[in-house]
């Protein structure tokens, strides 16, 4: 099937040209050189073809041969995904590690997919049961929980001849039979997709329920919705990575894709050897049992930094076609776009801003699009949520991947160096981010807690925002020449601050709030506002508040009242009732 | 100059282009990407480069040692067939070589039949260990607050005239295997130390063996030296040939190796000359579009792996141009290493040794290697502490520098005492004083007893019982 299509004539880091044969498709798999190097084909030109090649090309040679595959950049799909992790052109890092030991080499070259492996499949579908494209075809156990939902490939559709029984199979098995016009096909588990181009379904459903991740200022105050698309941006050692395993551990979704894309190996290893070991709170599994891991990370060969992205949105698409919610995470969709701008360089494109090339908007679009919630080909509903961190140089929001980044999200949570610098984490800064989702959310906070979510969030924003303006005058003046009342606001929106807005990632109790315990903190902390506020305006000095007890109380909620302990608010309640109580007599006359 | 030939290979006679450091080589078939080639001289003189590019009928060539001399029909270059190897052996420590790892100490050639590619290979992710044991340095604002891992990447961010030197020959005479808080020091758990110098002056190369030789470490330190007056393009190759080498003491025979690179700035600028030669399209600064990979090639070959005993730590110092933290070096490096200790001028000028900026220092991999059994249970909420506490001061410093010391209330006055004390007895402290970590802590403690204990709000009210001390202890 691979043919010699080609003789090497240059190359240059991970790009290589070739002249041969006119027949080679644009975007087609090829094979480089002796060790066979899998490759793109990236340009055409007359009898000459420009590679991007996704392995190290040290030591290749020109006039070496190049072999056509007739396929485009595909990856494989079946059950089998989920606990796995692969580089970016979806090759099974263990058993990389297996056969060549602790480094990676080249040429290597492995089934995404175990051949081996059986699967306990059940049959949905019975002979002459007309399918469509995306159909159900039956279910296989993909662990112990997890329902694989086997579909027929979304281009094909016919009549069903024969089933397979119920029984254990592996992918490379049939299970079914598919007449389609006049030829029969054999149907497997495994499915091969091109990763660049998206997967289809019927249409798109409003995205009005929150991807919950138990990350309070996310939930509460900067919602991204599921099938909604979030960016993180932010200077190093502000938290993106930390902010993005904490959302891959607790987030309500029922599969996770981690993109490590250009980013530490150490970081991937933290992944690979503490998930197994966290317990999801929704299913009582192993977290690694809803977890695909993707793995290039800044010191493999950048052309697979560009495709790994791509390989994970589509193997997230294929879950969403099941029926599931998925949520993606990329960390560093700036990576990504570095591979792009290193490979147009060596092109020797036209350079727009800061040496990228003028498509990088647009590769863009075409990723955080694929985002969605939708109606799937086969009746049911799934969302593919997408996470993206940047990295901007300098912190400087300004360049092209961060201000492109914010064209095509709706959901903008903006990392803070000084914040971090002063260990408040996650150092999301309130006033720089926005959600575009708040207002579509709102009615799923009403139905699920029954309290207004969204009056209470807008007053403690409005808190925030009056904070910082007071802040302004006090770096002037000093806390002193400020009112009681000003000063009630700077009082409660420290408890905002520290009781809410800060979570520690590390910490047991604290690492995840359920929303019930998100939505009770808020109101805690604008009651506690109110009465102060309603006692401050009769007179009381601002310095009797901020000595109550129940001030380190509130504070210290966060980490000692657990998700199961809701009761424990109503105590706090009642000590705020006492101890306001008591100076609101002393200066009610 | 002795040379590990790869015997055979084309041998073209005549070059067709010479810009820089660059021979563009014509007639040439065949060529292998990033092969070493021997390049001759009229006078039969040698050097060494390899090739970085490759087209039909000719191949770009970078020259190591630089093009001074070299004439179009004069010169020869003959293709070796192979990438840049080095020769790779335990007795390497305790010798000095130049930047491409040949030995300059006037000792012969190290014996051995094992040579490394420079370039490495990346280690798998599944392959790796996640580092978890702490490196006790001896220095309170590394221990206590960006603790150090073994297997860790941490770069000194310094300044022109900063301690750096000092501070980076502390760390390594000082470093040991961390231990519980209170545990009774043990001996023998050194590392074998692998020291590159790229473009820097004599008298700092100097200052490091010296300082190795002090200390008794000079035999387990191999060093890797391309001085200021040394071929900048050498520079491309030193750390590599250090890592080479690191790597092979630490996977092959299971040391654990600390590798101080100095200074990453002047490798980049050797990057960028190569870049610009070229015609690349810059991206920021003039620093071409893959800096960011080109970095993270050496980084990244820091850490464990399941398969030894070893590790590589890493300690790369750079200078940033103008004391700017988000000029592209420092920006990029900070983006692939695991955290950094900022070195700041004010503290400096406050006679502060060593002048570390707390704040924006960080080590990511801290939580990991603190805490419960590793350090001391409070540990990691006592640095969360520090960290607020000293933040909250910078804020406090602000409102007085407007409205005057007096008019500040009380408890931030006692940020104030906090701040100045936190910088004197926590930041500061001798070259040669070497702090446990329960002295560490110790010290933090004491001055997070000056502040009221309300304010204490990350660590918890059972750790302010056993270790707080303040006025405030009583209420």
């Amino acid at each position: 099937m691979s043919d010699q299509v080609g003789t090497i004539t240059w190359i240059s880091g991970p790009v290589v040209r070739a002249r041969g044969s006119r027949n080679v498709g644009m975007l087609e798999l090829v094979e480089v050189g002796e060790d066979r190097l899998v490759g793109e084909v990236i340009g055409l030109k007359g009898d000459q073809m420009t590679i991007q090649v996704y392995e190290e090309t040290a030591g290749m040679q020109t006039g070496a041969p190049v072999y056509g595959t007739g396929l485009p950049l595909s990856v494989e799909l079946g059950p089998g995904l989920i606990k796995s992790i692969y580089d970016g052109v979806q090759r099974p890092l263990p058993l990389i590690e297996e056969a060549m030991g602790s480094f990676i080499n080249r040429g290597a070259r492995f089934d995404p997919v175990s051949r081996e492996k059986k699967w306990k499949y059940t049959p949905k579908v019975k002979p002459g049961d007309e399918v469509k494209g995306g159909a159900i075809l039956g279910v296989a156990m993909e662990t112990d929980t997890f329902e694989h939902r086997v579909m027929l490939n979304p281009d094909d559709s016919g009549t069903i001849t024969w089933v397979a029984p119920a029984g254990d199979y592996t992918v490379a098995e049939p299970i079914a039979k598919l007449k389609m016009g006049r030829e029969e096909k054999t149907i497997t588990m495994l499915q091969r997709w091109p990763v660049r181009r998206a997967r289809p379904f019927t249409n798109r459903r409003p995205a009005n329920i929150p991807l919950i991740t138990g990350q309070r200022i996310l939930d509460t105050f900067f919602p991204v919705a599921k099938g909604g698309a979030a960016g993180i941006p932010g200077p190093f050692g502000s938290g993106k990575t930390v902010t993005q395993h904490s959302i891959a551990k607790w987030a309500d979704a029922e599969i996770i894709v981690y993109i490590g894309c250009g980013e530490r190996g150490n970081e991937m290893t933290e992944v690979l050897q503490e998930f197994p070991h966290l317990i999801d709170p929704r299913t009582g599994r192993p977290l690694m049992e809803r977890t695909v891991l993707i793995a290039n990370t800044s010191n493999m060969p950048v052309a697979a930094r560009e495709a790994s992205i791509y390989t994970g949105i589509t193997i997230a698409e294929y879950y969403r076609d099941m029926g599931y919610h998925v949520a993606l995470m990329a960390d560093s969709t700036s990576r990504w776009a570095e591979a792009l701008r290193e490979v147009s360089g060596r092109l020797e494109e036209m350079p727009a801003e800061e040496g990228y090339p003028a498509y990088l908007a647009g590769r863009l679009a075409e990723f955080y699009e694929r985002a969605g919630y939708v109606n799937n080909l086969n009746g049911t509903q799934g969302s593919v949520s997408i996470v993206g961190a940047v990295s901007p140089p300098g912190g400087d929001f300004s360049e092209p991947v961060t201000q492109h980044t914010k064209r095509f999200i709706r959901c903008f949570w903006a990392l803070d160096k000084s914040l971090a610098s002063a260990r408040h984490f996650p150092a999301i800064n309130w006033l720089d981010s926005y959600s575009e989702y708040i207002e579509d959310v709102a009615g799923w906070w009403r139905e699920k807690t029954g309290k207004d979510w969204l009056t209470m969030r807008n007053r403690a924003m409005e808190l925030l925002s009056e904070e910082s303006r007071l802040s302004q005058i006090v770096k002037l003046v000093g806390p002193d020449a400020l009112p009681y009342t000003e000063r009630m606001v700077l009082e409660t929106t420290r408890l905002i601050r520290e009781g809410l807005l800060q979570q520690n990632a590390t910490e047991a109790v604290d690492a995840y709030s359920s929303v019930e315990k998100q939505i009770r903190m808020l109101e805690i902390v604008l009651y506690f506002h109110e009465r102060g506020m309603a006692i401050v305006k009769r007179g009381a000095p601002i310095n009797l508040i901020h000595d109550l007890p129940v001030v380190d109380t509130i504070i210290r909620a966060k980490s000692s009242v657990t998700n199961e302990e809701m009761h424990k608010f109503d105590d706090i309640q009642k000590q705020i009732d006492q101890q306001m109580g008591q100076l609101d007599a002393e200066y009610r006359s | 100059m002795s040379e590990v030939t790869v015997q055979g290979g084309q041998e073209v006679v005549g070059v067709g282009r010479i810009e820089g450091p660059i021979l563009v080589v014509e007639g040439a078939a065949n060529v292998r990407y990033d092969e070493v080639v021997e390049i001759k001289d009229s006078h039969g003189r040698l050097r060494r480069g390899r090739v970085l590019e490759v087209g039909e009928g000719f191949a770009v060539v970078q020259i190591f040692a630089g093009s001074t001399g070299l004439s179009i029909d004069g010169t020869s270059v003959r293709f070796l067939g192979s990438t840049l190897h080095i020769p790779v052996a335990e007795e390497m420590l305790g010798r000095i070589f130049d930047g491409l790892g040949n030995p300059i100490d006037g000792g012969p050639e190290p014996l051995t039949d094992r040579y490394a590619d420079v370039n490495g290979q990346p280690i798998n992710p599944t392959a790796r260990i996640y580092p978890r044991d702490y490196i006790q340095t001896g220095i309170s604002t590394i221990d206590g607050v960006n603790t150090l891992l073994r297997g860790q990447k941490l770069p000194l961010f310094s300044g022109a005239g900063l301690p750096h030197d000092q501070l980076a020959a502390q760390i390594v005479r000082q470093a040991t295997l961390g231990k519980v808080a209170g545990a009774p020091p043990t001996e023998g758990e050194e590392f074998a130390i692998v020291f590159a110098a790229m473009g820097v002056k004599n008298d700092v190369a100097d200052y490091f063996r010296r300082s190795f030789t002090e200390s008794g470490a000079l035999t387990r330190v191999a060093m890797f030296l391309n001085l200021a007056d040394d071929p900048p393009v050498e520079r491309i190759v030193t750390p590599r040939a250090a890592l080479t080498l690191a790597e092979y003491l630490a996977y092959e025979r299971d040391m654990h190796v600390l590798v101080v690179l100095t200074d990453m700035t002047n490798y980049g600028e050797a990057l960028r000359q190569i870049s610009n030669v070229r015609g690349e399209v810059p991206s920021r600064k003039g620093y071409p579009g893959y800096l960011y990979s080109d970095l993270a090639s050496m980084y990244e070959r820091t850490g464990r792996i399941r398969t030894s005993k070893g590790s590589i730590t890493q300690i790369p110092i750079l200078t940033m141009p103008n004391d700017d933290i988000t000029h592209p070096m420092p920006d990029l490096t900070g983006y692939i290493t695991e955290g950094q200790i900022v070195l700041g001028r004010e503290l400096y000028f406050a006679g502060i040794y060593p002048p570390v900026a707390v704040l924006p220092s960080l080590s990511r991999l801290m939580k990991d290697g603190i805490g419960k059994n590793r350090t001391r249970d409070d540990h990691p909420r006592w640095g969360a502490q520090l960290y607020a506490a000293y933040a909250k001061t910078q804020d406090v410093r602000a409102l007085a520098s407007v409205i005057g010391e007096e008019e500040l209330s009380e408890a931030d006055q006692k940020y104030l005492k906090f701040g100045r004390a936190f910088e004197r007895e926590f930041v500061n402290q001798s070259f040669t004083e070497n702090r446990t970590i329960e002295r560490t802590l110790e010290i933090g403690w004491k001055l997070l007893s000056m502040l009221p204990k309300k304010e204490l709000t990350r660590v918890t009210l059972d750790e302010i019982a056993q270790y707080y001390k303040g006025d405030d202890a009583a209420n």
